[in-house]
Parts: C-alpha cells; structure tokens; sequence
C-alpha cells in the first residue's frame, strides 16, 4: 500500500511540474475590466474586444510564436481605490508576472503611475491618461499610444481648418467647447488656449457638471454666443444629452464635434434622430467590415468562443477600440520575442522594450488587417506616442461613417507643450529625463 | 468558562476607568496589536499590505470621523469624503509650498484644516437637523470638489488637476516599502483611535452624547449647543482630514478631486451603519466590511460561476450579492456589526453553562 501511494505522489508531483513547464510558454496579461458601474456600456465594448482579439491569436495562431495568452479579469468598477487593489492582485499572476497594465481609466492610470516603475511593468493608456508622459525620456514606463488628448484637440481644429478651406479662414471664427467639468474636460484648456491664440480665433468654455443630464443653461449660453462649431468633450450621459439638445437649440450637428469619448453607438443611440449628422473625432474607427473583425467572427465566435454576449456590438466603436488595445498588446510581444527569444514568455520589463521599439507600419497593418482601422503607430525612446492621427466619423441615423482621411494634429506645438510639462514634472519629482541616443 | 472576569476587582478609580476592564479583553487587545503591529509587517506580502490593510485601516480613520460626527453627536453628513479631499489637498500644499515641512506636522495642519473647513459647514447645523443637515453637508461636498477643480492653484496647476504626494520622511527615514508605509499609517491610526476612545468617554463625548439624545434637554442642563456641535463637526473633519492625507501619501500617491466624491461619501455612510453608528470598534468593523467583501466577493465569484455566466453578468452579480448581504446584516443586527460583537461576547462569558 504505502508503495501504491509513494508512486502516486510522485505521479502526482510529477504532473504538477509537467504543467508548471508547460505553463512557461504563456503570457500574462492582467485586464483590470469594468463591466458593472457608470461606464459599464464602455468597459463591457472595449474588453470584450480586446478579449476577443487575444482569443484570436490563441485560436487562429496558436499564440504568438506558439505562446498562448492568458489573461485574468479584475474589476475596478472605474473606481480608483480598487484599481490599485486590482493592479496589487494581478501583478504576480502568471509565470512571469503581469506583463502590461492598461486600465482604461484616467484616475487609475493616475493611482499606479509610480507604482508601475517600481514594479517594472509597462503601462499603456490607448487615447486617455496623463498626456504629458508622451516625453518617454522622464515616462519611460508609461505609453500614451497613438493619440493623446492635446494632440485630438489640435486634430479637431484642424478638421475645422479643412472644412473650411485653410487654417487662415479660422480667424475670427467662434469655437465652443462644452466640457466634461472634471479633470477629464479640463484637459482641453491649455491646448484650445493656444491654439486660439495661434490661428486667432476664439474658444468659449462652457463647463457641464457632472454627470450631465441637464444642459439647458449651457445650450441657452450657446444659442446667444452663436458659435460656429462646437467642441463636445463628454463622458457617458453628457454626450446623449448635449446632442439632443443641440438638435432643439437648432445648433447643426454636422458643426458639433465630439472627441474619442463622445463617439461611440451608446452616445448616439439614445439621442435617436437627433444624432444625425453628428460628428466625432476617434483612432480606431466602427465597422465590423475589416479582416481583422471577420477573422474574430470566423475563428472566435465561429467556435462560440466569443466574449460579447451582445453580438451585435462587434464591430462598434468601443468593440473596435478593445481589439485595437489587443493589437498593440500582441505585437509588443511578438517585437519584444524578436529580441529575447521566440516562444518565451516576457516579464514586464521586456515587454516595456517592445513597446518602445513598436513599429506598425502600412505593411503591418495590412498583415494584420488593419489597414486604415488604427493609424500606423512608430514609438521611440522619445516619443511614446506615435502619430497623433484620428479620422473623423458621422452618424448617419444608424451607424457611423468614416467621412476623413487621418487628420495630422499640429505635432510641433503639442510637443513643445508635453515636454514642457514633462520637464516640469521631473523638475519636481527630481527625475533624470533619460539620455535616448543611449537607449538600444 | 475562559471569559470571566470573577476575581477581577477594581481597586482603584484608574482601574475602574480602563478601557478594557477585563482582564481576558486587555491581553486580547495588545495580542491583537502586536499582530497588526508587527507580525503583519513581517509576514504579510506586499499585496496584502498595500491593496488591502493600508486602505481598511485608512477608511477606518475616515468612518471614525464620521461616527464622532454621526453616531455620537447625532449630526448627519455627507460630506466626509470632501472632508478627506481637503485633508489630502492640504497636505499636497504644506509639504509643496513650505520648505523643509515635516510630514507629521504636514499632517496635522492638514486635519487642522480640514477643521477649519468642517466648522464653517457645520454652522447649518446650529439650526437644521437631521435629513435637513445631510443636504446642508451634501453642499459641503459638491462645493469642496469643484473648488479644488475650479482653482488650479489647489493642484499647482496642474493641467489635469491630479497631484501626486511628495515623499514621506520623517527624522531622515524614507517611508517607500509597502511595510514602512504600513507600520506608519497603523500607529498613526491606533493613536488617533485611542485619542477617540479617550474623548467619547470624557466630557466631551458625554456632551455630544446629550445632544444627539435631545438637544433642547442637552441645552437646559448646560451644554453650550454651538460649541458642542461645532466641536463635533470640527474633531470629525480633523479625522476626515487625516485620513484624506494618509489615503493620498500612504496609499494612492496621486489623487485627483473626483476621487472624493459622493459615492465615497456614501461607502464611509454604510461603514459606520453596518459596523455601527456610536462605536470606535463599529468603525473598523464597518470598513472592514465594505472594503473587503466586494474583493473578497471578486476573486470567489468569478471562480466559481465565472464559466457558466458570462463576465458582464459576474460583476452585476456581485454586487447584487453585496447588497443583499448588507440588508441581511442592517435585518439581523440594525445596530450593526459592533453589536453583534458585544451579543457574542455576552453569551461568551456564559458559555458554556448558560444556566
């Protein structure tokens, strides 16, 4: 009996360590989601794309370079106390340890911005977060990709520019920008300010508090101040609200703009009719028709594998938004494979290197299937951002339609201002900007 | 049979002032210290400590604030969390804008400020009460957040209106681990709660007691209304204030103004009544509550139903969970968790002959 169960245990002990290896070739990947709470409408779109996406690399690829991902979700409720309790809990998962952090919430980006350089793990915030840490020299753990807030507010004018003929035609012109009145919607001052100055015309700010089911006072303030376009730079119920209230102001709305967070199905929806026409900037555009979304709907919902429960938000903004976060998340690790082996799973600061040497050109993109449904994205040791580009979307009643090419942002200015903030930061936290020619 | 205090004679009016008059409570009490103390910071892992212990025991600071408030002065409000906003703010800017600030006295001007801010709101309460108070307060929290976002001067102008707490170090020592940082925010919180402990059962408490329990009468034997009152407001806003402080340099790092908004107001609301309204313990308890189980609730639910409900489902599932638990507990024991200690203890010192 007793060498019955000595075999057994060593069988047993034996399987456990079969699986520890093979458990190796994975990659961690913690997803601190937010499915319940007021931006669920949100979480649910862009995690489940992203999930999705990774699901395909698994499915269709067999991982990359036949490491499988893994992932774990945690939820935050978008609340920042347990981000951190989340970003603690997914940190150690996992054989190498969580390999990138991207929370989708600018209050927790904020919570674990120290805490990730000491943790040596990259933090990545697609299109919210803190602009200034662009400046990969004082940030390096940090990664504003593709656009930042600064770069779509000077995007958004230049799309005004266009359709007005010419830069120059903007003087003397009126922008409204009816903000979230948060440190979100404040974000938007600096970079209008100077802006106004620089092609001379004039930025009325008109705060909404939140959450923004009441804008009576503002659109009342709008109607008297005659704007031509106005900028809707609005979270959740604001957006719905200010659309329809621009449609009984009589305000067009193929002249109200909105950002990357006032674009989505679930802000025009609710509107109904009223959304019609109405406009918004964004770095990934709707639309289910690309081959990268068809390949999820062979390989992942073919095999009923699939992480929306409602299928018919594959291919919304949000969706689209998850599987580009999945995108950039993959071939960082296939980039940072290239460089510390294939087929091995990364710790974070490996990863970090991926990120940094990440490079999706038009080639790329076209592999992946892509083209034209994320901006082609170059992040250098300086540059943590790439190319600032969005394209402009409308709502034609019942979907979005891309009506723009990628719109450059005023690169030069934006940048004077991140590294100029960047500088302050360091000066104040007594960081040494690293030395970027040093970097390999 | 264990826990009786039968030969236990008080013999002096020091030991018959005790906080824990028997003798089994004391040991239990220093056991348990000298666990939070120093076993946790020796054994306990850096998840533990930095998502979990700092922040209970942080949240315990706020809710106690709210209880001197609450449960022992009888003065609704809901603006605890503006109150912690000021602390952290007012921290942010002593330690900014004067050099060579030390940090523990950062942090008592902090709560001092905080103070400061509570009297000025807490003057409603001289003539509103109850439900009536809560909005007057309720104005206090709307306020305070949308000055500190209104006024860039709060945040050094920040463009985002985020700041991030400069470095905690007190007589050379850098507070950085996670087991520093523990240890700091563990003292600093068992003091202030022997501070409170002390304070209800001195006069000062007993006269906040006679206020809650009926102001006129309170006012007919000799407490001055306004200045018990006031007082109230301002020892809750000094702890609202601390604990603000300490949740932006022991725990978060950065904070931003939304951060304190009404929601937190509500969470310390439901820690003081499910852990207790007029009870030091209660609000430990309560925090404890409300800040572990929905994590606790987080990492079991999925593992067990997470398959065959879909993830959105598993999240509104607990929280469905959470709230009926807290209505299962406000059903079972409205006086909260520190009640149903003390019932326990009760049928402890019976047990195990109840006849």
């Amino acid at each position: 009996m007793k060498l019955k169960h000595t075999v057994l245990l060593g069988a047993a002990i034996a399987g456990l360590l079969g699986s520890a290896v093979a458990s190796a070739d994975e990659q961690f990947i913690g997803l601190p989601s937010y499915r319940v709470g007021p931006y669920a409408s949100g979480g649910s779109g862009l995690f489940g794309g992203w999930i999705d996406y990774m699901q395909l690399v698994n499915e269709r690829d067999g991982g990359v370079n036949g490491v499988k991902l893994t992932w774990e979700e945690c939820e935050t409720e978008y609340n920042n106390a347990r981000g951190v309790e989340c970003y603690e809990r997914l940190k150690k998962k996992g054989s190498t340890g969580n390999s990138v952090f991207q929370p989708v919430s600018t209050g927790i980006t904020y919570s674990v911005l120290d805490k990730v350089a000491q943790d040596k793990i990259p933090m990545v915030t697609i299109g919210y977060g803190r602009t200034d840490a662009a400046d990969g020299r004082v940030f390096p753990w940090v990664f504003p990709m593709i656009t930042t807030y600064w770069s779509q507010a000077s995007a958004i004018v230049n799309y005004m520019g266009q359709k007005e003929g010419g830069m120059d035609k903007l003087k003397g012109k009126k922008i409204g920008l009816l903000y979230h009145d948060s440190a979100y919607g404040k974000e938007s001052h600096a970079i209008m300010d100077k802006l106004a100055a620089k092609h001379g015309f004039e930025v009325i700010k008109i705060a909404v508090a939140h959450p923004g089911n009441e804008q009576q006072s503002q659109w009342l303030q709008i109607r008297q101040a005659k704007p031509d376009y106005v900028v809707l730079w609005g979270w959740g119920v604001m957006n719905p609200t200010a659309i329809k209230a621009a449609a009984k102001t009589g305000f067009p709305r193929e002249k109200l703009i909105g950002v990357w967070w006032s674009g989505a199905e679930e802000d025009t929806i609710p509107a109904g009719p009223a959304a019609k026409g109405f406009v918004a900037a964004g770095f990934n555009v709707a639309g289910a028709n690309y081959p990268v979304v068809a390949d999820i709907k062979k390989h992942v919902y073919g095999k009923n594998k699939g992480n929306m429960e409602d299928k018919a938000r594959v291919g919304s903004v949000y969706y689209n938004r998850g599987v580009v976060h999945g995108i950039i998340t993959v071939e960082a690790i296939r980039k940072a494979q290239e460089k510390y082996g294939k087929g091995k799973a990364l710790t974070g600061e490996q990863m970090r290197w991926g990120f940094e040497n990440l490079n999706l050109d038009d080639a790329r993109l076209k592999a992946l299937g892509a083209t034209g449904f994320m901006p082609p994205l170059k992040i250098t040791c300086a540059d943590h951002e790439g190319p600032g580009k969005v394209k402009f979307q409308q709502w034609d009643g019942s979907q979005w339609k891309v009506i723009t090419d990628w719109v450059e942002s005023d690169r030069p200015l934006v940048r004077g201002m991140i590294e100029e903030s960047a500088a302050a930061y360091a000066k104040e936290k007594g960081i040494k900007p690293r030395d970027c020619s040093k970097e390999s | 049979m264990f826990y009786r205090e039968a030969g236990q004679f008080k013999a002096s009016y020091a030991e018959d002032a005790r906080i824990f008059p028997i003798r089994q409570d004391r040991i239990g009490f220093w056991v348990l210290m000298l666990v939070l103390g120093v076993a946790v910071p020796l054994f306990s892992n850096e998840y533990w400590l930095k998502a979990i212990l700092i922040p209970v025991l942080i949240f315990s600071l706020a809710a106690l604030g709210l209880n001197i408030l609450t449960g022992y002065a009888g003065q609704l409000s809901l603006g605890s969390a503006a109150f912690m906003a000021v602390g952290a703010f007012a921290a942010y800017n002593f330690m900014l804008r004067i050099d060579g600030m030390p940090f523990l006295l950062a942090l008592v001007l902090a709560g001092l400020t905080s103070a400061g801010v509570g009297i000025l709101f807490g003057l409603p309460s001289l003539r509103i009460k109850g439900f009536y108070l809560a909005v007057a307060t309720l104005a206090a929290q709307f306020f305070i957040v949308w000055a500190l976002v209104k006024f860039p001067w709060f945040s050094n102008n920040s463009s985002s209106g985020v700041v991030t707490a400069q470095a905690v170090t007190i007589l050379g020592y850098t507070f950085e681990s996670p087991e520093a940082k523990y240890v700091l925010t563990f003292l600093i919180v068992a003091f202030m709660a022997l501070l409170a402990k002390n304070m209800v059962r001195s006069s000062t408490g007993r006269a906040w007691m006679a206020v809650r329990d009926m102001d006129v009468a309170a006012q007919v034997i000799g407490f001055r209304l306004m200045r018990t009152k006031l007082l109230a407001f301002a020892v809750s806003s000094f702890y609202c204030g601390v604990a603000g402080a300490l949740y932006a340099y022991t725990y978060i790092g950065t904070v931003e103004p939304e951060g304190f908004n009404l929601d937190l107001s509500f969470k310390i609301l439901f820690m003081i009544i499910i852990g207790g309204v007029g009870s030091i313990m209660g609000s430990f308890l309560g925090a404890a509550f409300i800040v572990l189980l929905p994590i606790l609730l987080d990492n079991v639910v999925p593992a067990l139903f997470g398959d065959a409900l879909g993830a959105g489902f598993v999240s509104n599932f607990q929280l469905i969970i959470f709230g009926g638990l807290i209505i299962f507990f406000l059903i079972v024991e409205p006086h909260g968790l520190a009640r149903l200690w003390q019932i326990a203890k009760e049928k402890l010192r019976l047990w195990p002959f109840p006849h």
